[in-house]
């Protein structure tokens, strides 16, 4: 009984790992297709469509303006995050659990809508398409994002650590710089990289608010208009490589530290 | 067939490398209290969850009435634990927590109902039947687990810290409760803790464990009187401890050479051998006293005031590594900087195989 | 700890004033870019494409028009079976994860359960057309094992919708669910095996109904992204069958009509908001 338990288990796993790997692996094995339709039989391997991306400036440009949104969202987001998480935590204000709720609320709105929302502001406030107006919707989506990280990591603990330094003589900008920051590191850099992925994925909002200089995904969903193409299969597999050397990179960095 | 209730026979445990238990045996006589007793590491928790089938020995067995239950899973036999969360489904209301065990069974709705009832106010807990766990205080929710526990009569009851998770006030308390409610069930009882005064309190029958080992076992009283290890001196209430070497072996006396000087005492003891002396703090007397056995001079390094009386820790002036510990009435005058004979009476000595 | 012994002693050295000047950025933001563009789209939403007055005619155009009805029922059944599809089979995945395997290879199988989410997410479902295309991996291996004489049609239809968001969700589904069975103090099963259930009835008086409320908030999780993505239908589902996001992005891409997809976004969230209420009371079972 036991045993037949274990099999059945077992080939549930690799059935929903397979499903679950099944289209990775296409994308990956077709990308090096050496023909121009990533369709069996398989052809290759080749580098062609690897050199195609490459040579693409549209694609390498649409690949720093990701870079370059993603990471000045997400710096402002967890800024902002933190500050806010940090004034909640340790002040009694007025109404905070109504603001708290504020901040908190485009979590539950999807991307769409907020996309939605800012394109007819700006339309209204004769705001141009941009990556600027792009990289102001990112902040919306993960300013909540890292606050909620950040507030629920704020604990009595850090509470105690923070009077102690005040008992000490520690005057307040001293306190951030030297206490605060430093103990809340773990939760602000998680915020930081959560919105970093977010940031760097989202599409909804980058498309509706940006028109010549576009990020990544845009770019991409430009190329799917060709319809099926090895190009395509080079550069997600490209964004797939480059964002699990960054995750096993994190994994064996910092979570490794993090005390059980 | 033994007529022991549970016997374990040279069980031993290990965790990958680290041997937990090393070749315990131990018997529980029915309708007994047994308290094992221990620090964390001393592998009282493991031995619990061995009895309770959660876990299964390295090598050795377990009988529990005389049936060899060494691999028999938890369900299926006659004991049922009460854990240190308690474990309370916190879906179900305490009845259908305190039923389940029935519902398991195959017992139906109505005997159920009836049978949760009388265990709920076997612990005081009748008016709960209802209520779900989260509404219960934790003294109430222990309370619980233990009529969930009771309830499918099971031949040995196993507490894991049941009283851990309670304030110093409300654990004195359940602790009687505890010890009436087994008299009242007649259940053999096995209880896990750290906590002397508690192990003092309850057990008939106390296990003393360290390092993976069974130190010392007896009635409370026994084992407090005539500790068998210096371990078991120190852990089940205080002790000053005296190193020495037996100089002298003769007619069920001996002599034994200490920091203290050398002393004489009723026991026996191979010449040469090592041996360690035990002397609860209630036995020293601070100054010299007539017909006493003298420990020497000691200077007073601290003393407590504990209410009824005064703990004195001293110093010996002839071996700095030698502390006593002695309790003196709270009327003494002696005061930290003092120097102070110590002396007790040769049968107040507990010589302790070392 | 009271919290007026927080502020007493926090406030002397800090002044009235620090707390808002920390809080007034994120707030600020919140409300400049999120309450007033929410207002814009409301106001935008009462207004004719053509201009002039306030108007309910592009209310009234969702609720007459029967393809613009469609859109919503589409979306709402597409939603509806992803989730229950997505919840059957990533509830056994992650209980296999949580139970059988071995504690020190969790880790890496739930890494590995989850990798395909670094990939873009506009990629992954491109990578689903791959397979799912006319002359694409399914469709090639079915005729070449002879199983089928002639493609089908799996591309452009609610199944390929469907597969491409059951990929996403048994994912994410997967890491909720695992995280809820290992946060299940072990004591309960020990409990309950203690006191004669075995591993089935374990599993469905003790295991599953600690574990429901998890589920639900997975579920409304799936829900509310489901709902309001645009990408996989789009990809996938194609134009055959459009559900309220294709709708809304329609409007904006083809006709520029911003206060229809006003009043459409609008009603979509109205959606999620009632679903959000229906499910608010499973959502704070507390757990004691």
């Amino acid at each position: 009984m036991r045993a037949i338990v274990r099999t059945a288990a077992w080939l549930y796993a690799i059935a929903i790992y397979g499903f679950i790997f099944l289209p990775v692996i296409v994308l990956v094995l077709f990308s090096l297709q050496a023909t121009s339709f990533p369709i069996p039989p398989f052809t290759g391997p080749s580098l062609r469509w690897y050199q195609a991306v490459l040579s693409d400036t549209r694609l390498t440009s649409a690949l720093v303006n990701s870079l370059l949104v993603a990471i000045l969202s997400s710096a402002a987001s967890v800024t902002l995050g933190f500050l806010s998480a940090w004034g909640f935590a340790r002040f009694t204000l007025p109404g905070s659990a109504l603001l708290r709720g504020l901040i908190t609320l485009p979590l539950t709105v999807s991307y769409l809508i907020i996309g939605m929302g800012l394109l007819v502001l700006f339309n209204w406030a004769g705001v141009p398409k941009s990556l600027l107006a792009a990289g102001i919707g990112h902040v919306v989506i993960n300013l909540p994002l890292c606050f909620a990280v950040i507030y629920s990591q704020m604990g009595d603990h850090q509470i105690n650590i923070e009077r102690a330094a005040r008992d000490l003589g520690a005057p307040e900008w001293k306190l951030l710089l030297l206490i605060t920051v430093p103990v809340m590191a773990p939760a602000i850099f998680a915020g930081f990289f959560l919105s970093m992925t977010f940031s760097w994925d989202e599409f909804v909002i980058s498309f509706l608010l940006t028109r010549f200089d576009t990020t990544l995904p845009v770019e991409i969903w430009n190329l799917l208009r060709s319809g099926l193409n090895p190009k395509t299969n080079a550069v997600g597999s490209l964004v797939f490589a480059v964002s699990i050397v960054l995750v096993v990179f994190f994994e064996l960095t910092l979570l490794r530290r993090k005390p059980a | 067939m033994s007529a022991s209730l549970v016997d374990i026979r040279n069980v031993s445990h290990r965790f990958g490398q680290q041997a937990v238990l090393k070749n315990v045996s131990l018997t529980i006589e029915p309708g007994s209290y047994t308290i094992l007793l221990g620090p964390s590491g001393s592998g009282k928790t493991t031995l619990l969850s061995i009895l309770g089938g959660f876990v299964t020995p390295s090598e050795g067995k377990v009988f529990i009435r005389g049936e060899d239950c060494t691999s028999v899973p938890p369900a299926k036999r006659p004991t049922t634990t009460v854990f240190q969360d308690y474990a309370l489904f916190p879906h179900m209301s305490v009845g259908s927590n305190v039923g389940f065990g029935l519902r398991m069974q195959g017992v139906d709705g109505a005997t159920r109902t009836a049978k949760a009832r009388e265990a709920l106010a076997l612990v005081g807990l009748a008016a709960a039947f209802d209520k779900k766990p989260h509404q219960l205080s934790g003294g109430q929710r222990q309370r619980v687990a233990l009529a969930r526990a009771l309830v499918i009569e099971p031949a040995v009851l196993l507490l894991d810290e049941p009283l851990g998770a309670l304030d110093l006030k409300l654990r004195r308390q359940m602790q009687d409760e505890l010890k009436a409610i087994q008299k009242r069930v007649g259940t053999a009882f096995v209880h896990v803790t750290h906590d002397q005064e508690e192990a003092m309190a309850l057990a008939g029958h106390c296990v003393v464990m360290n390092d993976g080992r069974i130190e010392d076992e007896g009635a409370p009283e026994l084992v407090y009187a005539r500790p068998a290890t210096r371990f078991s001196a120190t852990f089940m209430g205080e002790s000053t401890i005296l190193s020495g070497t037996v100089t002298e072996a003769k007619d069920g006396s001996v002599t034994i050479a200490t920091p203290a000087g050398a002393i004489s005492l009723p026991g026996s003891a191979a010449a040469g051998a090592k041996v360690a002396l035990a002397v609860r703090p209630e036995h020293l007397v601070l100054g010299e006293a007539e017909g006493h056995v003298s420990l020497g001079a000691a200077k007073v390094s601290d003393v407590v005031f504990q209410g009824s009386f005064k703990r004195v820790l001293a110093t010996s002036a002839f071996d700095p590594a030698l502390q006593f510990i002695a309790k003196a009435p709270a009327s003494a005058t002696v005061r930290p900087g003092d120097t102070v004979a110590v002396s007790c009476k040769a049968a107040d000595i507990i010589l302790l195989a070392n | 700890m009271s919290v007026a012994g927080n502020r007493s002693r926090a406030l002397p050295r800090a002044g009235r004033a620090l707390p808002w000047a920390l809080v007034t950025p994120a707030l600020g933001w919140t409300l400049a870019f999120f309450v007033l563009p929410f207002i814009a789209m409301g106001l935008s939403s009462l207004t004719a494409h053509e201009g002039g007055g306030f108007t309910l005619a592009n209310y009234s155009q969702f609720f007459t028009d029967p393809s613009y009805w469609r859109a919503m029922v589409n979306s709402l059944e597409v939603t509806a079976i992803v989730t229950v599809i997505s919840i059957l089979l990533a509830y056994p995945f992650a209980w296999i994860l949580a139970e059988q395997v071995p504690e020190r290879w969790q880790r890496l199988a739930l890494m590995l359960a989850v990798l395909p989410f670094w990939t873009s997410y506009v990629v992954r479902s491109y990578s689903w057309l791959l397979v799912l295309a006319q002359n694409g991996v399914i469709n090639r291996t079915l005729i070449g094992l002879g199983l089928i004489a002639e493609p089908l049609q799996l591309a452009n239809t609610r199944f390929a919708t469907v597969t491409g968001f059951v990929h996403f969700f048994v994912m994410l589904l997967t890491l909720t669910i695992f995280a809820n069975l290992k946060q299940l103090s072990p004591s309960y099963r020990k409990a309950a095996a203690d006191l004669g259930a075995g591993p089935v009835r374990t599993f469905l008086h003790v295991v599953l109904p600690l574990t429901l409320p998890g589920i639900m908030v997975g579920a409304f999780l799936t829900f509310v992204l489901c709902i309001g993505d645009y990408i996989t239908p789009q990809i996938l589902g194609g134009n055959n069958e459009l559900v309220m996001p294709q709708l809304v992005m329609m409007q904006i891409g083809r006709r520029g009509d911003f206060p229809l997809a006003s009043a459409l976004s609008i009603i979509l969230m109205a959606v999620v908001t009632v679903a959000y209420l229906a499910c608010a009371r499973w959502l704070k079972i507390e757990r004691a």
